[in-house]
This record gives structure tokens, C-alpha cells and sequence, in this order.
């Protein structure tokens, strides 16, 4: 009977979809404020019925109802309960539930803080997420239903894939999906700028906060999402441009091109047409993400299965929502008039730079994650792509951005003084040719060209992040106060200068070795001990292990024992390697147990040192930490007060602060 | 007319990154072409579930012109879904049906043929799984299409439905039967 809740409180949300799509865009087009005022109501009681569908298929999971197809497919009595919690997503239709879910959050979020823009304009922006939550909730019903039973119902359950069991599988998905749902906020500010043919400053300054947190959530769960993969699947690996990853990825390039094509049209009024653009290219890349996740034609570890009535009807969305805005787009591109210039040394050019040089790395990524389907498709046979294809695509943009990163930062809108600029960066640039020239040589006694050029431009972008908050320092001047948004961006590129660093020592000077060990064998890598102590039987909550004990020692002083296991759930029997891994802030220490050899409880395993791995992680949290703060600036809290004027007097709103 | 064309080229390029997409679809690229389609089928034997005196092995394999051999488990809740489409077919058709128990317990699969009906000629009994790794299994369930001389005709991933029945097994088999109608489909 709960089940049948569920599915009830889902087709009232598609109902409340519906009418939160339909009634104010074309009460905006027709000028009608009773049919307006519907759109509001409508998401917060779509809000609340999402919620309660979300709620009963929890509740399914917690009390083991394996009536409920999807749950006797991902659950068992016996897993642990956080896990039951999690599996609630750990499947193809849970996971909908949940997308649906964070788009009612979203919407809720842009229905409460809309008051302060005119009616038009915010029904406008809460219709087109009606249609695309309208859409993603049909689509759910009926190719994809969560509540659909199974009977007769089964005795207990098939199991979560052990895979899954682990606590990032908590906040990996939901931390995911904030980011790719939110960026369909982005989307329905552009459209809903398109369809009543004003994009001004105010505009922009709308979409930027959003557009910056939703990029942030993005940016946190592609990071747990590698981190995952780094010491769940057994390889020490951390990212391997799988279909599924890249289709992360490529939102979150364009959504960096997006902040920083926003800024510019929120401060110059020029760049229109390339942030609309990048607004509808960003969210369309999410749900391409989407259908090639959950259509099967792409291969990959993290894909579901394979269903061609799926496909079908995810293309229908993507074509209906990506492809109406494009039309809509060349029908409205020619009101979209730059308000003002540029010199070519100016930060408007550096930000152009930095839009072309990421549409060019999403636009490789894109083509080599669509490759193989076009060759399939055009009967040329079955190839896959991988890391030798994505590796030098990738950094030949992004090598060249980096180092325009640093002069970006310090030119000045319009036009920038040259010999002040050239002045002022030469102590950061004299740094990174030292320190990057020599760093690797100290620590490591050997360098590549790689590696030297991505030190430096690692030096390069921290130096010229701190190059501010340094001479305000020295100079003590109260005269030029660092703004809170300021902060964002010093610290978010930061960010980016120690994930650099990180990448680049790691990919350069880790070792690794896969050796056969019985117990008592000692051996010595990249200057440390270890002895191999012996093996044992561990019993999990729903799994047994073998475990290994390993001794890591330097010089005479033990300094820890690492503990990898080979674990073998009872319900999937798929053995399952569960690394242990002695995180440093300067190395990593990583240890997977592969075979039992020959007998005499010998062992294969794989040993790793990761120099400066964590600085991988790190990297990515400041980075999204710069976020966050840009994200909450005063500004926009201040927008709101401004906007309200603006929305009585149109176009008169002033470009504030510098 | 530059004004038009020029914003449209986003659109354009949407446009026929769908009709990829499109044909992607119907190409399921998922199933990698099995390396057993075409080839002998692995030679193994194996204890019988219902009477473990018994053994099943290649040979019984090749007793028919066409049998269909089916791995499933009681774990595996898809095969639960496929369940009774494999005794209709047992029913309606005069292909013999064999089984791979993969992974599981002898009690339960007895009391699952006992509840939900056997369709199984005979159905070995590979508890530790080293059968399903010599057929290249990699999850339940899965049905290979084989001829009277043990080649493997066709290798199905996921369940048997009726259209999975009707659009890649029943065009082999009637190619293999040569006839029409074809005897071991078609009851007279």
C-alpha cells in the first residue's frame, strides 16, 4: 500500500509540473498576473510531493519491502543501514527519484529568492524548469518506475553491488547531481531571458550566484567521485576519461567557461550571445551525461542497463529542451547587441581566452567520448578511446590557459596598461621560472618537460593568485579593500594551482610495483620498508575478507601496518578489493591485494607511492571553497534591493564596484 | 541572411549529434559481440542439481539439432522475471532447454523449480562458478543458442522475453531449420 503512496505523490508532482510549465509562460506571454502568480505555489507543492515519494521509497528500503522490485534488486536484509539509505540511489531508477528531487530543490531555492525580480521574468524561469522537471518526472513513470512491484515478491533481496558499499556512495551521487541538476538553473535564466528578449547586467547578475554554487556542488562530487574510484576500484588510479566520468566533466568545463563569460556580461553587458550559449550548452551536456548513462550505448563501469526505450525518450527531452533553446536562440540572436568594446589587452580578452580555450577542451572530450558511437554508427567497425587520446587533447588548451590565468588576473577592464602589468608581474613570474625550474630537480632528483612546465604553471597561478592579498599586506593600505567575491576567485585559483601541483607531481614521480609476497618477505620502495606480516580470515557485517598485514617502515622506526583487504560479499559473491592506502599530505602509500599464488598463503599485490596525491584533493576542495565565497558576496544579497528598483525603472541599473 | 544562418549553427550541430544518437540507440553497443558466437561451445561438466549422480557436459549439449542453455541463479531476481517465459517455451517448442545453476544452493534451487516450474532438461550444478567462467559468463542471466554440433549460435545478455524470443532467436533458428514451418517452433 506505501508504494502505491509513492507512485501517487509522483503523479501529482508531474501533475503540479505541468502546471507550473504551462500557466505562467503563457500567463508571461500574455500578460496575465493570476496565471503568473501560479508558478510559485506550483513548485513548492511539486517540492512537497517529490519529497514524499523520495520519503517512501527510503522507507521501502529501511523495512526490507522486496515486494518493490527496485529494492529487492539493490537491497538485502542484511546490509548494514547507512548502505540501505544510500541504495535508496545506488540503482537506475532510484537514482531519477533523486535527480527529480534535487531539481525540486533547486526550483524551490530559485521560487523563494525570486521575489525580487519582476513577476515576468521569474514565472518565465520557474515555467521552463517546470517543463524539464515535467519531463524528467514522465520519463521516470513510465519507462523507469521505482514503486513498480515484483511478484510474487522475492524472499530477500539481490543485494547493493558491493561496489556501492562504501560511504562515499552517500554523498557522491547527491553531491553529483547538485551540480548537474543546478546547472539547469543557468538554463532557465537564459531561456527565460531569451523568450522575453532582454538579457541585461541584471540578467547576469541573477544567474551568477546560482550558476557559482551549482558549480561548486559539481565540483565537490566529481571530486569524491575520483577519490572513490581511487581507493574503491583496486588500481590506484584516479581518473581514466571513462564515458561517464568525462560526462561530468564536460558540464563542469563549460560551467567554469560559463562564471567567467558571466562575469563579464554582468559588468561590460558584452559577451551575450557566447553566455547564453554556454548557459544552454551547459545544462545540455548534463542531460547528454544523463543519456549516455542510461540508454547503454556507451560501455563504461558506472552505466545502467541497457534499455533502447530509454534512450528514446531522454532524446526526446534532450531534444525538445536543448534544441527549443538553440531555436530559440537563432530566432532571438540578433537582439542580443554588445553594449560596449574591448581592447585586445584587457581582462574581457583573458576571459575570452579562457571561454575558447574550455569550449576547445570540452569540445575534444566530447568528441572522443562520442567516437566510438559514430564509428559504430557508421559501420566502421567497434573502437574504444582512451587515456592516450585524452591526455594531450586535453592539456594542449589547458597548458596554454593556465599561464594566461596569471596575466588575466591582474589586467584591468577595457584596457590594461602594459608596462604597469609587465611591472607587476615579474616577481611571479620570476618565482615560477625558479621554483618550477628547480622544485622538481631538489625533490626528486630527475625532472621531464612535462613535469617542469606543470610545476611552473602550478607556481605561476599561486603566485599570481597571491600577488594582492601579498602587496596589500605589505602595504598595509586600508585604501583597496579585498572584496568577498575577490576572495572567491584568489582562492579558487589557488585551488587550482595546488591541484596542478598535485596532478603533475603524482602523474611524473609516483613508482609502483605488483610483486608476489609470502609472509616474512621484505622489500624496499621509493625509500621506504615494507614486510609482508601474513594473512587472516576477517568476518564483514554481510562480507568475509582475507587480509593482509603490511609493514611500513623507514629506517628503523615502523610506521604504520596497512591492512588491504580481498573481501567476498555473501549475497554477489564478487570478490571485491578493498585497498589500504597511508594518505600523507606529501605521499600516499597504497596497497591492493590481487591473487593468493601457487599456495603457502603467497600473495600477489600491488604496491604504489603517490607523491603529492592529496594535494589532488585538496586542490579541488579550496577550489570550490573560492566558490562558495564568491558565491555568497554581498553583492548579490544587495542585488536583491537593486533589482527591485531595477525591475520598476527597466535598464537603469549601474555596474557596481570595479 | 547571415544573421539567420550564423545563430543556427548551434542548433545544426545539436541536431545531427541526436541523429547519432538515434541510430546509437538500435545499435546497443553495450553487448560486445561475444568471442563464443561461432565457436565450439567451452567443454566442461558438471554434478546435476536434481540428481547429483548424474552429470552434465558438452556432449548432452549436442543431443539436439538446436538447445538453448540457460544460467541463472536463485540470487539473481531478473532471472526470477524470466522464469516463466523459459516454461512456456519449454511447452511450446521442441527446443530442449539445459541450465547453469551459477553460484548458488542446491536447497534452494530445488524449492525454486519445485515453486515457479522446471523447464530444464537438466541443469548443472556449478557452485563455485568455474563453468560460468569457462562460458564467459558475467551475469545472470544469460542464454546461449546452440546447434547439434556444440557451436554457439547466439549468446542473450539479460532476460528472455517474448521479443527478445522473437527478434534474435527465432531468425537463427528459422535460418538453422531451413524449412518453413519450421518443425521445432512451429507445432503443426
Amino acid at each position: 500500500m506505501i508504494p502505491e503512496l509513492g507512485n501517487f505523490a509522483l503523479v501529482l508532482a508531474l501533475c503540479l509540473a505541468l502546471v507550473q510549465a504551462a500557466l505562467p509562460l503563457a500567463g508571461a506571454y500574455k500578460g496575465r498576473e493570476a496565471w503568473m502568480a501560479l508558478a510559485r505555489p506550483a513548485a513548492a507543492g511539486q517540492f512537497v510531493f517529490v519529497v514524499l515519494a523520495f520519503g517512501v521509497l527510503v522507507h521501502a528500503f529501511l523495512t526490507n519491502d522486496f515486494s518493490v522490485k527496485f529494492v529487492a534488486e539493490h537491497s538485502n536484509s542484511m546490509l548494514p543501514t547507512i548502505y540501505k539509505f544510500a541504495a535508496a540511489w545506488g540503482g537506475h531508477e532510484g537514482s531519477m527519484l533523486l535527480w527529480i528531487l534535487i531539481l525540486a530543490v533547486w526550483t524551490l531555492g530559485v521560487a523563494a529568492a525570486s521575489r525580487a525580480q519582476p513577476l515576468a521574468f521569474s514565472s518565465r524561469v520557474l515555467g521552463v524548469l517546470g517543463i524539464v522537471s515535467a519531463g524528467v518526472i514522465a520519463f521516470t513513470l513510465l519507462t523507469s518506475n521505482p514503486f513498480d512491484r515484483l511478484l510474487p515478491a522475492a524472499l530477500n533481496g539481490n543485494d547493493l553491488n558491493p561496489l556501492l558499499q562504501d560511504p562515499a556512495m552517500a554523498a557522491h551521487p547527491p553531491m553529483l547531481y547538485l551540480g548537474y541538476v543546478g546547472m539547469s538553473v543557468p538554463f532557465a535564466f537564459a531561456v527565460a531571458a531569451l523568450l522575453s528578449g532582454r538579457l541585461d547586467k541584471n540578467w547576469a547578475r541573477w544567474t551568477r550566484p546560482w550558476t557559482v554554487l551549482a558549480w561548486v556542488f559539481l565540483t565537490c562530487g566529481i571530486t569524491i567521485g575520483s577519490w572513490w574510484s581511487y581507493y574503491e576500484l583496486g588500481w590506484g588510479g584516479w581518473w581514466a576519461w571513462d564515458p561517464v566520468e568525462n560526462s561530468s566533466f564536460m558540464p563542469w568545463l563549460m560551467g567554469t567557461a560559463l562564471l567567467h563569460s558571466l562575469a563579464v556580461t554582468e559588468r561590460r553587458g558584452i559577451f551575450k550571445s557566447w553566455t547564453v550559449l554556454l548557459a544552454i550548452g551547459a545544462f545540455s551536456l548534463s542531460l547528454l551525461g544523463t543519456f549516455l548513462t542510461r540508454s547503454g550505448v556507451e560501455i563504461s563501469v558506472h552505466a545502467f542497463a541497457a534499455d533502447p526505450r530509454r534512450g528514446l525518450f531522454i532524446l526526446g527531452l534532450l531534444a525538445v529542451i536543448s534544441g527549443g533553446a538553440l531555436a530559440l536562440y537563432a530566432a532571438r540572436a540578433r537582439l542580443l547587441v554588445a553594449e560596449g568594446g574591448f581592447r585586445l589587452l584587457s581582462r574581457e580578452a583573458f576571459l575570452l581566452a579562457n571561454n575558447i580555450l574550455l569550449v576547445i577542451a570540452a569540445g575534444a572530450i566530447l568528441f572522443g567520448t562520442l567516437y566510438p558511437l559514430f564509428i559504430d554508427a557508421l559501420n566502421l567497425g567497434k573502437i574504444s578511446v582512451g587515456p592516450p587520446y585524452f591526455n594531450p587533447v586535453f592539456l594542449l588548451p589547458v597548458l596554454p590557459l593556465l599561464y594566461l590565468l596569471g596575466v588575466g588576473m591582474h589586467t584591468a577592464w577595457k584596457k590594461t596598461n602594459w608596462s604597469l602589468l609587465r611591472q607587476r608581474l615579474l616577481w611571479p613570474a620570476a618565482i615560477a621560472l625558479v621554483v618550477g625550474g628547480t622544485l622538481p630537480w631538489v625533490l626528486y632528483g630527475h625532472a621531464s618537460v612535462l613535469g617542469t612546465v606543470g610545476v611552473m604553471a602550478a607556481v605561476w597561478v599561486a603566485c599570481a593568485a597571491l600577488l594582492d592579498p601579498v602587496s596589500h599586506w605589505l602595504s598595509r593600505g586600508p585604501q583597496a579593500r579585498i572584496s568577498r567575491g575577490q576572495w572567491g576567485m584568489i582562492v579558487a585559483h589557488l585551488g587550482l594551482a595546488i591541484f596542478v601541483l598535485g596532478v603533475t607531481v603524482t602523474s611524473a614521480y609516483s613508482v609502483e610495483a605488483d610483486r608476489s609476497v609470502a609472509p616474512g618477505d621484505s622489500w624496499r620502495m621509493g625509500g621506504y620498508q615494507f614486510v609482508f606480516k601474513g594473512m587472516r580470515k576477517v568476518q564483514g557485517p554481510n562480507y568475509t575478507a582475507d587480509e593482509g598485514a603490511f609493514e611500513l617502515r623507514r629506517g628503523d622506526k615502523l610506521l604504520t601496518v596497512l591492512r588491504p583487504q580481498k573481501r567476498t560479499y555473501d549475497v554477489q559473491q564478487s570478490p571485491m578489493t578493498e585497498a589500504a592506502v597511508d594518505a600523507g599530505l606529501f605521499r600516499d602509500i597504497y596497497f591492493a591485494l590481487g591473487q593468493p599464488v601457487g599456495g603457502k598463503q603467497a600473495w600477489s599485490v600491488r604496491v604504489q607511492v603517490k607523491p603529492m596525491l592529496s594535494f589532488l584533493w585538496l586542490g579541488a576542495l579550496v577550489m570550490a571553497g573560492g566558490g562558495l565565497l564568491a558565491a555568497t558576496d554581498r553583492r548579490y544579497r544587495q542585488a536583491t534591493a537593486q533589482a527591485r528598483e531595477a525591475a520598476v525603472v527597466p535598464g537603469e541599473s549601474s555596474a557596481q564596484g570595479a | 541572411m547571415r544573421r539567420y544562418l550564423v545563430p543556427a549553427i548551434p542548433l545544426s550541430i545539436v541536431l545531427v549529434l541526436g541523429g547519432f544518437f538515434y541510430v546509437g540507440l538500435y545499435r546497443s553497443p553495450g553487448y560486445i559481440p561475444s568471442p563464443f558466437v561461432g565457436k565450439p561451445a567451452p567443454q566442461f561438466s558438471l554434478p546435476d542439481l536434481k540428481d547429483p549422480k548424474l552429470t552434465l557436459s558438452t556432449a548432452d549439449l549436442k543431443k539436439s539439432r538446436l538447445t538453448l542453455f540457460n544460467v541463472w541463479g536463485t540470487w539473481c531476481v531478473e532471472c526470477r522475471q524470466e522464469h516463466p517465459f523459459l516454461v512456456e517455451l519449454a511447452k511450446h517448442t521442441k527446443i530442449p532447454i539445459y541450465g547453469l545453476d551459477w553460484n548458488d544452493e542446491r536447497e534452494a534451487a530445488l524449492a525454486w523449480l519445485a515453486d515457479l516450474g522446471d523447464p530444464y532438461q537438466k541443469v548443472g550444478f556449478d557452485k563455485l562458478g568455474d563453468a560460468a567462467i569457462d562460458w564467459g559468463v558475467y551475469g545472470a542471466p544469460e542464454t546461449f543458442l546452440i546447434d547439434g554440433d556444440g557451436m554457439v549460435l547466439l549468446k542473450h545478455i539479460s532476460p528472455m522475453t517474448p521479443e527478445v524470443w522473437e527478434q534474435e532467436f527465432l531468425p537463427i533458428i528459422r535460418a538453422h531449420c531451413g524449412t518453413l514451418p519450421c518443425p521445432l517452433v512451429d507445432s503443426e
